[in-house]
């Protein structure tokens, strides 16, 4: 078990043809993804990698019973293509294209909210369940089958830490990019429920950056709501004030969207706490160890640790 | 992007957004000349810079007379105007806003921008106008009212009307008035793409008009292949030098005033980096995502940002290899470090895809490159030699 991708994902690609979308379908197709076809408009007809290529995803689906689409599409079509996903009624759509304007997203966001598909990204690195399916651009041989999850704004800071928990033998279940724009179309709530749920699942590792107020809604609901440990790292404690790091969501803007003032409400919420990137990895072997020895295990006041 | 107060009240005009009568220039010689044709005798002189706060730093000034309006014109163009968001060394003023005065009789607020809780462009007014909005919403959030726009239906003539009554326009003709403005700049918002739209303040004068009589606009920067009349607006001359040069380079690159210099790929890992080199006791000179193509001229050109900041005593390379194969990245190293003639010490750390080859590949290059293993040996290794 994981959650959202696993064997049972049958996935397209929008964008197949492209350079991005192709080298990135193959690679998916690799790990053993069961990738079963692709989308590029005027395309329809072709072949790729021994897949079907369609001109509509609403073609695609009723060909193949495709139920997730993982999108390549270039930032001034890339709205257009999630809606068309959203009209075909794919269940979970992973769009990975960095550069959507925003007001595009608030049209795509609406739709979202008014349909029964779910989004993950923009400008993410996708979904992968170890071991099961692929669905996205991150190195699937860092990522070793396990039992904690992963949520994260970052792309290659998402690589850092999964490579950390490899290297201490921790696998994960699945681990979810969820990207960094202001805008986005599952947050870390929605994911965490889902694992809180997961019965393979025994720990969870969230990692945000400045900006904006997700990651101290989570620690909130954190508190409140979730059984298993979680594990939270904030990226930007020296990024300076109205500044886009990068990331277009990435801008401290108020006084709470500050690295420090995210930390010190996981703190207080009872997350574990990494203080710095490296010691992504260590906390979560600690924290696995708190729970598992509940002489240890005093309760959320006691569980916020810190390296 | 951002751009001036003065080109956003072109925008403003264009969608029949009444504001004062007013000019541009950069010669202290053309000021005279300008108030002459004001409406009014009362003259404001306004430093044109992309920060906000001008008026505390003496950047805004009223004037009665010609005199007095072209003093005024002489102290504050050519000036290292300091405010809050322009930091110690402040911003050169190398243009001037001359503006007809007003008979002010209350000063509201009228904003524009995302709210990301709910992802819809939301509308945000007050009665506090010409004061700093954050500090409203802090300490009086009643004074606070905003409507959030449904995508489907656009600003609709309820949300209007709650802002009227918010806003305690109770006068018939200043209502109409209000409405044109806020739909007029909702407009202004959407067919420009922009991120944020403040009017601070909205002025209603003794004869009843409405004026906006500061204006703010800053645009999305991913709708530039959509916008490209607005480009036409960028002021090179507001940026950081070394950012401007980045740019061109297609480094995304943010100065900072620290002693290591880092370069990394991803923006997450990069925030991360700069967060790590200050965890071991040095600080970071700046941000710095080189992308998913670490060659030798992306590598060459970062060296070239570093060299020029003088701050800068030591580089730490710290890449992720994904999709980007680590052997590719250190030949890039290896490539630039020999046309660059670097001499700060560097401390490389690649990890992931190929990441042995390109340890060897360093090693037996013979250039002076200090490898560190992981993260936190990185970090240290580079503080090390900045102590």
């Amino acid at each position: 078990m994981s959650i959202l991708v696993g064997d049972d994902s049958k996935v397209i690609v929008q964008g197949i043809t492209g350079k991005e979308g192709g080298f990135h379908a193959k690679q998916c197709m690799e790990y053993g993804t069961n990738l079963v076809g692709g989308v590029t408009p005027g395309k329809g007809g072709q072949e790729f990698e021994g897949v079907p290529v369609f001109d509509t995803v609403a073609q695609a689906r009723l060909a193949t019973g495709c139920n997730v689409s993982l999108i390549f599409v270039p930032p001034a079509f890339a709205a257009d293509a999630v809606l068309e996903a959203i009209e075909a009624g794919i269940e979970l759509i992973v769009t990975i294209t960095e550069g959507i304007p925003v007001n595009d997203m608030v049209k795509v966001n609406s739709a979202l909210k008014n349909s029964d598909s779910r989004m993950i990204g923009p400008n993410c690195p996708g979904i992968i369940t170890p071991g099961e399916a692929k669905i996205g651009i991150m190195p699937g041989f860092i990522h070793q089958k396990g039992r904690v999850g992963v949520i994260s704004k970052s792309g290659t800071l998402t690589y850092e830490a999964v490579n950390q928990l490899s290297e201490l033998n921790i696998g994960q279940s699945t681990c979810i990019g969820i990207g960094g724009d202001p805008i986005i179309g599952t947050g870390y709530i929605d994911l965490l429920k889902l694992f809180e749920a997961d019965a393979d699942t025994d720990a969870v590792v969230l990692i945000g950056e400045i900006g904006g107020q997700l990651e101290t809604d989570a620690a909130k609901w954190i508190r409140d709501n979730m059984t298993k440990p979680v594990i939270g790292f904030i990226a930007g404690k020296t990024a300076p004030p109205g500044r886009r790091m990068g990331h277009a969501g990435a801008i401290v803007s108020g006084g709470d969207d500050t690295a420090d003032a995210k930390l010190a409400m996981m703190k207080k919420c009872g997350l574990f706490v990494a203080e710095t990137p490296a010691s992504i990895g260590k906390t979560v072997k600690h924290a696995l160890e708190c729970t598992s020895d509940k002489s240890k295990f005093g309760g959320p006041a006691e569980l916020s640790m810190v390296y | 992007m951002k751009i001036h107060e003065y080109q956003a009240k072109e925008i403003l005009k264009e969608y029949d957004i009444q504001i004062p009568v007013g000019f541009v220039t950069d010669k202290v010689s053309d000021v005279k000349k300008l108030v002459k044709k004001l409406p009014t005798k009362l003259s404001v002189i306004k430093a044109q810079i992309h920060a906000g706060g001008r008026g505390k730093g003496g950047g805004v000034k009223l004037a009665k007379t010609l005199q007095e309006a072209e003093q005024h014109a002489k102290d504050i163009l050519g000036m290292q105007l300091v405010t809050h968001q322009t930091g110690p060394e402040g911003q050169k003023v190398r243009k001037l806003l001359i503006e007809q005065g007003m008979d002010i009789e209350h000063e509201y607020y009228l904003g524009v921008t995302l709210d990301r809780d709910s992802g819809k462009i939301t509308m945000i007014g007050s009665t506090e106008g010409g004061m700093d909005i954050e500090k409203v919403s802090a300490e009086t959030p009643d004074k606070i009212i905003k409507v959030r726009v449904d995508p489907a239906n656009g600003l609709t003539a309820s949300n209007i009307r709650k802002l009227i009554a918010g806003m305690e326009f109770t006068d018939k003709d200043l209502q109409k008035k209000f409405s044109h403005f806020c739909k007029a700049l909702y407009n202004v918002y959407v067919d420009k793409d922009c991120s944020l739209i403040e009017i601070n303040p909205l002025v209603v004068t003794a004869q009843k008009e409405m004026f906006a009589l500061d204006c703010k606009i800053n645009i999305d920067d991913s709708a530039f292949y959509r916008q490209k009349e607005i480009l036409k607006y960028h002021d090179a001359n507001e940026e950081e030098p070394l950012e401007l040069e980045a740019q061109n380079y297609g480094l995304n690159y943010i100065k900072l005033d620290g002693n290591v210099g880092c370069m990394v790929n991803g923006a997450g890992l990069a925030m991360g980096t700069m967060d790590i080199i200050k965890a071991y006791g040095g600080s970071p000179a700046n941000f710095l995502d080189v992308g998913g193509t670490a060659d030798a001229t992306r590598v060459a050109n970062a060296f070239k940002i570093f060299q020029k900041d003088k701050n800068v005593k030591a580089i730490l390379i710290n890449i992720f290899g994904g999709i980007v194969r680590c052997d590719r990245v250190a030949q890039g190293v290896v490539d630039a470090m020999k046309t660059s003639k670097l001499e700060l010490p560097l401390v490389v750390r690649l990890a992931g895809t190929n990441a042995i080859e390109a340890k060897k590949l360093l090693e037996e290059s013979g250039v002076s490159v200090i490898a560190a293993s992981n993260l936190e040996d990185a970090a240290q290794k580079v503080c090390d030699t900045v102590k």
